[in-house]
């Protein structure tokens, strides 16, 4: 992984790491930090969680702080609330996004209200795990490879997070675990085995801070998670034809750090949008209606979309392979956002603009 | 008045008179508070459902009694006995219920979602069943602090359908959690008699599937309340796990101020206020003790009228919430 950072103020020093170590420093080191800290879903203890998260944390604290529960997402989401309100700073795993569903009522009918409903007598410092997502883990179809983050973007009251980089994991997991709101902190799977750099000493990345993974002056490419990567490799094809790509992780997709993204869009007035989640009401749907609310008079080309597709996530490869945009779908986007010689927004051959770059390599 | 422990015995009260004028003090005070509600619904001052718990205030006040001022209950939909018992205040309880910003929750929550943290109420949680594993979770919580704490789960029988208070349940039995189940089941889920939804009507069976102990006791007499609820309060205090109260009980209103009730006949809800009431029946067992004459007995009527009273006059005085407010308390500050 060779993302960039803005990186202004990253601590010296660093190791290489993977995305699933980072979580598990973070998880660690808030554990010796912070008593009241403790972690609870399927199968943390010995076996380390769903995907190896919590893997050695049950060996140094113990049964009562790395707590195994039974097979019950809406029950043990509401055990951590009511923990969460009186002192405890619980983090909960659900194994899969998708299982989230059967604790919807309690994530976002009950922690996401509690605070408000109740006149901010009571606060729900807890934090929800959710490794979603499809992509590199193959075939896990219909009931394990979903974005959902969409749903809980929607809710007035929760935090939703959702790190691309290790450095983004570790720092974000840490501020999660300190924020006294209900925090749902989204991992992608298929970036568990990702590597990138982490600093050797303590920091947190800020929750509502968006980062730029790349600088460019011609178009913007906002994605989150693994569509991250796929915005990054796109903008290295780009750059070949001299298109610079500008991308934008949010990092935190509620609060959204809506004046990052305005202002990159009124540097390169071209927006491409990139989300994993099916299309209709994604986030990347809200991120367009920001933008042109806000930017609108900046903008030289419509904003333009690209998402997973409005079916269940298939099995086979040869469907699977057609659900999630791709690099390559991000370069044809901000190509044509970019008015490229013969390439238009409404896919009619049309003039480039006299300032973008007449000698793209046409495939 | 029966002693569980000695079911057909002589009847000792479990408690010194102080405490029982006291149960009934409170009693009085739950009785007028609901009286209150379902007056200003009447007059339209209410905007939102109020779900009144006239006749089932005995589970309320023997189960509260019970405890100490640091333990926690949750309560549900029909929730103000529980709060007055756990010894909210009256006036931001009638204030929330009016939607003021004196109220608890600053007129953010109303009826159905009240909370009283001052006094050891983790709030109202409307939606059936939602609010026990959160009782479970502030059980465990104490048990990591190493706090002496129970925590009461008030729910009716109609959250005996939802699966999440069986997975509350399980998680309290198998981590052996300071928790007291408590079901007040007056028969009705809104409409629907508990016959046609709910197969497992022998609670005490299905607490010994789970391996706790139950207590099943007439739900309109609190000393019967209290000395069951007693036992399990003990009994989760001393380590020894969860356990469960079935207070069978009726509900003198409909669901809510205002439901007609096409499902039960006049005559048995005009039955049920003359030969079950919680508080006839308290009234009647300590004057039969000795420990209450008529004149004690409208004595403490009227204080308890004129709290709730005073309570009203509070809330009425009180401003509505600033509508710049309104978006305060999504997020902690």
């Amino acid at each position: 992984m060779s993302t960039q950072p803005d990186g202004s103020a990253r601590p010296a020093g660093g190791r290489e790491i993977t995305y699933l170590l980072a979580l598990r420093e973070a998880l660690q080191e808030e554990m010796r930090r912070d008593p009241s800290v403790f972690l609870l879903g399927e199968d943390l203890a010995r076996h380390g969680g769903g995907f190896g998260v919590t893997q050695e944390l049950w060996e140094e604290f113990g049964s009562e702080r790395v707590r195994n529960t039974p097979i019950s997402e809406n029950g043990f989401v509401g055990v951590a609330l009511g923990a969460a309100m009186t002192g405890s700073r619980p983090v909960v795993e659900i194994m899969f996004m998708d299982f989230s569903a059967l604790a919807v009522d309690q994530i976002c009918n009950q922690a996401a209200k509690i605070h408000y409903m109740f006149g901010g007598q009571a606060r729900a410092p807890l934090v929800v795990r959710l490794p979603q997502g499809g992509l590199s883990w193959k075939s896990a179809a219909a009931h394990h490879a979903q974005s959902l983050e969409a749903w809980y973007v929607h809710i007035p009251g929760l935090v939703v997070v959702f790190p691309s980089t290790p450095y983004d994991a570790k720092g974000l997991l840490k501020a999660a675990i300190r924020d006294d709101n209900p925090v749902v902190f989204i991992e992608h799977k298929a970036l568990y085995s990702q590597t990138g750099e982490v600093p050797d000493g303590e920091y947190v990345v800020p929750i509502g801070k968006a980062d730029i993974k790349r600088a460019g002056k011609d178009v913007t490419v906002v994605a989150s998670g693994y569509m991250v990567h796929s915005a990054l490799q796109a903008a290295e094809t780009l750059a070949a034809g001299g298109i610079e790509a500008e991308v934008i992780d949010p990092r935190t997709l509620k609060p959204l750090d809506e004046e990052t993204l305005y202002t990159s869009v009124r540097k390169t007035h071209r927006v491409v949008l990139v989300q994993e989640a099916c299309r209709t009401a994604g986030v990347a749907a809200e991120w367009g209606m920001l933008i042109q609310e806000a930017c609108f008079d900046w903008l030289d080309a419509p904003i333009t979309r690209l998402a997973g597709m409005d079916v269940p996530i298939p099995y086979a490869s040869s469907l699977e392979s057609q659900v999630w945009p791709t690099p390559d779908a991000i370069v044809g986007a901000a190509r044509r956002v970019c008015y490229f010689p013969g390439e238009t927004p409404w896919g009619i051959p049309g003039d480039a603009p006299q300032d973008m770059p007449q000698d793209f390599p046409r495939e | 008045m029966s002693d569980p422990a000695h079911p057909g015995g002589p009847a000792a009260p479990p408690v010194e008179r102080d405490q029982a004028l006291h149960l009934l003090r409170k009693m009085h005070e739950i009785r007028f508070f609901e009286q209150a509600a379902g007056l200003l619904y009447q007059k339209g001052r209410i905007k939102g459902g109020v779900h009144p718990c006239i006749g089932q205030e005995a589970v309320a006040v023997g189960v509260c009694a019970s405890l100490r001022p640091d333990d926690l209950i949750g309560s549900n939909h029909r929730g103000h006995g529980h709060h007055i018992a756990k010894g909210a205040d009256l006036g931001r309880l009638m204030a929330e219920v009016l939607g003021k910003a004196t109220g608890y929750c600053g007129g953010r929550g109303g009826s159905m979602h009240v909370a009283a943290f001052d006094v050891g109420s983790l709030g109202a949680f409307p939606i059936l069943a939602s609010g026990i594993p959160v009782a479970v979770g502030a059980a465990l919580s104490a048990r990591l602090q190493q706090r002496e704490r129970v925590v009461v789960s008030f729910f009716g029988e109609g959250a005996l359908a939802q699966g999440t208070l069986h997975e509350a349940v399980n998680m309290a039995a198998v981590w052996q959690l300071p928790v007291v189940f408590v079901c007040e089941n007056n028969q009705y889920a809104v409409s629907t008699h508990v016959s046609q939804t709910i197969a497992f009507r022998d609670l005490p069976a299905l607490a010994g599937a789970y391996g706790i102990p139950a207590k099943e006791v007439d739900g309109q007499d609190v000393l019967a309340v209290i000395a069951a609820a007693r036992w399990l309060v003990e009994h989760a205090r001393g380590g020894q796990g969860p356990g469960l109260l079935h207070a069978r009980t009726c509900r003198f209103e409909g669901h809510y101020f205002g439901e007609p009730q096409v499902y039960r006949s006049r005559d048995e809800v005009q039955q049920a206020r003359q030969t079950l009431d919680p508080i006839t029946r308290l009234r009647d067992a300590l004057q039969a003790q000795g420990w209450l004459d008529e004149a004690e007995a409208q004595a403490i009527q009227q204080s308890a009228r004129e709290a709730v009273e005073a309570a009203l006059r509070f809330a009425e005085a009180s401003p509505e919430p600033d509508p710049e407010e309104v978006a305060a308390y999504v997020y902690t500050a």
